[in-house]
């Protein structure tokens, strides 16, 4: 039996409920309001009295207003028909809600209508099943029944989308009957599994799993030891992520974390990509949007918004539904992995997540940690990040979630709870400097700062090698700044030019330009070699002006060659004269 | 269910907020005090069990214990016709005019978030014809974008500026804790050019009540919805959104509300974000285009309003020493009107050229700009008292030239001819050789000597 109760207090988007019965932490409840249900989530229990952070505007609610609840907590929808969806944070798909407000008036279907929500799964479409499993056999939660086509899993280029024994279900299952290949909706049963008491369950292609808690249907978790590609240099090369990683993109405003998102969610070599706008503008969702579906994804040859999820909540939106759509985030990425694929959530940006839940705690007047965030900022980051990871599933296959999140410091002083909170916990940091995006320097990633846990697609000690030059180039220029190019010996002079040499042709990368925006492992390795050569040599220049002259060539000619594609007779030729360049000015 | 009941009781008053006992109250609904400081509205800010918080719009000075209190039943709201066109109001939409009070099509304020879904990406310049704003950082039909200055620079002025200048439909001026003054000017430099006809005011000024600052921004962008709505392109100019956020904190503070930043309440990032993501252009209808002004106290960016504000807004604007400063300011969606090739759009059913900026756009923006940066660096190593070089010479001629002809706030053309004064400065300056401009855009508009 579900609990029901009354209103008692209102505060923002805080109620409190005197209830009746039992009631669950984290349960919803409904607040019911003449014909709108405004959804809620149980944040604390005290006695016979709850507080519920409400998803929608509590305007007008009144005490003793009535609040149902439901016996469960807040869930998603899992099953075919997520990709290429734009969803709000709790999972309610925006183009549907525009859909469904327009028959209140013509102007009602550019707002997002209070107590509005759809299913995330479309009920009325139906789906070509196939099952896999077979009549006795013994399955248990996440293992395969069968197998429908959709987008990019059309079961050639890509395996169908599986269709798996519901998460939630405990213990081994005998498989009594499976429907035959057919259509189907995601409601209608596929499958009727036989549990070890003789009980009978029906199950449909629709599963719903509770978004704040991690699926875990899987054998072992594994090492990130696997370079996911991303295809931009300093990335992959300097401080690279792993398949199933995490790393962090702390940065002040107008620093490019969102051209760097952005850019990660087109070019990444992974299966599916989940964006999380969570607390960001609007504007850059339509972006997304309108550009995605018109851009080709070079692996499946769709486009490549069939590959991507938006779960969009973006700044205006009700702030308890920002504080849910990283969770919704991640559970649908839990859900992809679980079908041996590799996933990757792109957070932007946690710190507004992290704002939702001070907003709460100060709400519930609980007593504040450092900046009035709550003292449980750290775990709950930590817990965030830790659902990703890669894992061997039931079937010895594996499946990976890699998160990114974005991280917008106060006044970009890095020294704030949730940057440092992060840093605690994720393998990759890759902290934007405002001082590189005011020299146009994009992406702006700090090569001095910045570091990564994993394995890089180049040799670590190569790649310590040119950090160390990158360093020694810096503190040059800072000399220089002081005593002037006049006061500065040959050979630090040098050091300086080939430093800004690497900045200038590997670490920078236009993101807006078609032949630089995106650099494969194997570009980046040939690339990386003639780079080495550039620094590792010494010169047989007796002046500066030489030397700069110098470099001012070779940088032009590498900047033609990063033009060129890759392993073209141009390219080719680029390349060997590069080389020659270089070995004719050594010493 | 309507409320008649009237309460005689005021159980507890503290800056702007009375807290009483009522029954069958509405959270954010609108109640009237009369008192023997007036007659005020006031909204339902909090409810527990039969207390009932209350925040008066006129503030609480004045307000007895015995006040009577009768609550509306609705939620607060701004009349809405095309009456307001040419009109002034305070934040509470009473005239500040001496003209009759509007009534009409009352529509509630604060209404919920656009769909994401129903927005369309922004790609319609707005034209100042200041050439800072024009040339090097577009604005652009639906933008949020703020002005960062300190006190006393001219930010009041250069919005005046605009609100003549820009070819909107509609302009909404929205005037936090401005002085008397500040509004008088205002109203004057608007009626003089005619824009005060398609102009609306809602006004707070610093001698005002606090709670009516906060409701000004609220008030603007109802009104400007509406008319975007109708299908209006509407320009919002908000001045200055320091003074809304300090409203905020002093009555967070009143509440007891633990602070996050600086005394600033924890939501500040959601409640700025709430009012400039009303920014829109509507697929189907009108646009919100919105130009704040935010003054950083101590010029400091990092100060949490401007910083919050940077984090929200599309860009911004740096007004420093008078002039829009070429370095900071940012135009985040410029790239989509600034492309230089054509772009034909329906408007009424007419194909109509939206893109109306040139090819040498992009690149007369970048040229100048390094160049300009150059000059900075001339001026440090001058100053420092090294030698300057030829070069360097030209430089100083470059920079001054560009200060004069291109930042002033003085300076008044159109984008095409903005472009031309570009050419004209860099020939005056500089050889075809220097400039780093690609031959094939020199050829055709490098001026002939």
């Amino acid at each position: 039996m579900t609990a029901t109760g009354k209103i008692v207090a209102v505060n923002g988007n805080m109620i409190t409920v005197a209830f009746d019965g039992a009631v669950a932490q984290n349960e919803v409840g409904y607040a019911v309001l003449g014909n709108e249900r405004l959804m809620a989530e149980i944040v604390r229990v005290r006695g016979t009295r709850c507080d519920l952070q409400v998803f929608d505007a509590t305007t007008d609610l009144m005490v003793d207003d009535k609040v149902e609840f439901t016996g469960e907590l807040l869930a998603a929808e899992l099953g075919p028909g997520m990709l290429a969806q734009v969803y709000d944070g709790l999972q309610n798909p925006l183009a549907d809600l525009a859909k469904e407000a327009s028959k209140i008036s013509k102007d009602a279907e550019f707002f997002l209508q209070r107590g509005m929500y759809l299913p995330g799964l479309p009920r009325d479409r139906k789906w070509d099943w196939h099952p896999l499993a077979k009549v006795g056999d013994r399955v248990t939660a996440g293992e395969f029944l069968g197998w429908v086509t959709e987008g990019i899993f059309d079961n050639k280029t890509m395996p169908g989308h599986k269709i798996m024994v519901p998460f939630a279900f405990r213990g081994a299952y005998t498989v009594k009957a499976l429907a035959p290949a057919g259509d189907y909706t995601v409601t209608d049963d596929i499958a009727t599994l036989t549990d070890a008491s003789g009980r009978d369950v029906k199950v449909q292609m629709m599963q719903r799993w509770p978004v704040k808690v991690p699926i875990t249907c899987f054998t072992e978790r594994l090492e990130p030891t696997e370079t996911l590609e991303t295809t931009v240099r300093t990335i992959d090369t300097f401080f690279p992520v792993a398949v199933g990683g995490t790393y962090c993109i702390p940065g002040p405003f107008g620093a490019g974390k969102t051209v760097l998102q952005q850019t990660t969610a087109r070019y990444a070599k992974v299966d599916i990509v989940i964006s999380a706008a969570c607390g960001e503008r609007a504007g850059e969702v339509v972006e997304t949007l309108k550009e995605f579906p018109e851009i080709v994804d070079p692996k499946t040859g769709q486009s490549l918004m069939k590959r991507t999820i938006i779960i969009c909540n973006t700044s205006s939106m009700p702030v308890a539904s920002r504080e849910a759509s990283v969770y919704t985030a991640v559970t649908l990425a839990e859900y992809f992995r679980q079908m041996g694929l590799n996933v990757l959530v792109l957070a932007d940006s946690t710190s507004r997540w992290a704002q939702a839940m001070r907003e709460l705690s100060g709400r519930l007047e609980e007593i504040p940690g450092e900046e009035a965030f709550p003292a449980y900022l750290e775990s709950r980051i930590a817990a965030f990040y830790e659902r990703a990871g890669r894992v061997k599933l039931k079937d010895g296959s594996t499946g990976s979630v890699t998160i990114g999140g974005t991280v917008s410091p106060a006044g970009g002083n890095f020294d704030e709870p949730v940057t440092q909170a992060t840093l605690k916990v994720v393998g990759g940091f890759h902290g934007l400097s405002r001082a590189r995006s005011d020299a146009r320097r994009y992406p702006a990633i700090d090569p001095l700062d910045s570091w990564s846990h994993y394995n890089s697609v180049i040799e670590q000690a190569r790649v310590e090698k040119a950090r160390t030059i990158l360093r020694k180039g810096n503190e040059v220029g800072q000399m220089m700044k002081v005593v002037g190019e006049e006061g500065t010996s040959l050979a630090d002079f040098t050091t300086y030019l080939k430093a800004e040499f690497l900045d200038a042709v590997y670490l920078q990368q236009n993101a807006f330009s078609d032949s630089d925006a995106t650099t494969p492992i194997e570009r980046q390795r040939v690339m990386f070699d003639v780079v080495e050569k550039v620094l590792q040599s010494d010169y047989s220049f007796t002046e500066k002006d030489a030397t700069r002259k110098f470099f001012m060539d070779l940088q032009q000619t590498f900047i033609d060659w990063n033009d060129k594609p890759f392993q073209s007779d141009e390219f080719k030729s680029i390349e060997s004269s590069l080389y020659k360049k270089v070995e004719s000015a050594q010493a | 269910m309507f409320n008649n009941k009237v309460y005689h009781k005021i159980d507890a008053l503290s800056g702007s907020v009375a807290t009483l006992r009522a029954e069958g109250v509405k959270y954010n609904e609108i109640a009237e005090i009369e008192s023997r400081a007036g007659t005020s509205l006031a909204q339902v800010i909090k409810l527990d069990g039969p207390n009932v918080t209350l925040q008066i719009f006129a503030g609480a000075r004045g307000v007895d214990t015995a006040a009577k209190v009768r609550f509306l039943g609705e939620t607060m709201k701004v009349p809405f016709s095309e009456a307001l066109l040419g009109r002034a109001f305070t934040g509470s939409g009473i005239p500040r005019d001496g003209g009759p009070a509007i009534t009409e099509n009352p529509s509630p304020i604060g209404q919920p978030s656009v769909n994401p879904a129903k927005r369309i990406m922004p790609n319609r310049m707005v034209k100042t014809n200041i050439p800072m704003i024009d040339l090097f950082n577009s604005l652009v039909i639906s933008q949020k974008l703020p002005i960062f200055a300190k006190a006393g620079e001219p930010y009041n002025e250069l919005l005046a500026r605009i609100a003549l200048q820009a070819d909107s439909d509609v302009i909404v001026i929205g005037g936090m804790g401005l002085k008397y003054d500040e509004y008088l000017k205002f109203r004057s430099t608007l009626d003089k050019s005619g824009a005060l006809a398609k102009t609306v005011m809602f006004v707070h000024t610093a001698a005002d009540p606090t709670v009516e600052c906060k409701l000004v921004p609220d008030v603007s962008l109802a009104v400007a919805e509406k008319f975007a709505l109708q299908g209006k392109d509407v320009l919002v100019l908000l001045t200055d959104m320091t003074a809304f956020a300090d409203a905020m904190k002093e009555i967070a503070i009143t509440m007891e509300q633990i602070p996050s930043n600086r005394g600033y309440p924890g939501d500040l990032y959601s409640q700025l974000a709430a009012r400039y993501e009303k920014a829109v252009d509507f697929d189907g209808a009108g646009s919100i285009t919105i130009l704040a002004v935010t003054t950083m106290p101590g010029d400091d960016v990092t100060h949490p309003v401007p910083d919050n504000t940077g984090y929200i807004t599309e860009g911004q604007f740096y007004l420093r020493n008078g002039r829009i400063e070429p370095f900071g300011s940012l135009s985040r969606l410029k790239q989509q009107v600034n492309k230089g090739v054509d772009k034909f759009v329906d408007v009424d059913g007419k194909k109509v050229n939206i893109n109306k900026t040139r090819e040498d756009h992009r690149t007369i923006m970048d040229a100048m700009i390094k160049l300009y940066a150059q000059y900075k660096e001339t001026i440090e190593k001058q100053s420092m008292g090294f030698k300057m070089s030829a070069w360097d010479q030209k430089l100083l001629k470059y920079g001054a030239m560009f200060e004069e002809k291109m930042m002033d706030l003085s300076v008044n053309i159109d984008l095409i001819d903005a472009l031309d004064l570009g050419w004209k400065i860099l020939a005056d300056c500089f050889d075809r050789s220097e400039v780093g401009i690609p031959s094939k855009l020199s050829d055709k508009f490098w001026p002939k000597a």
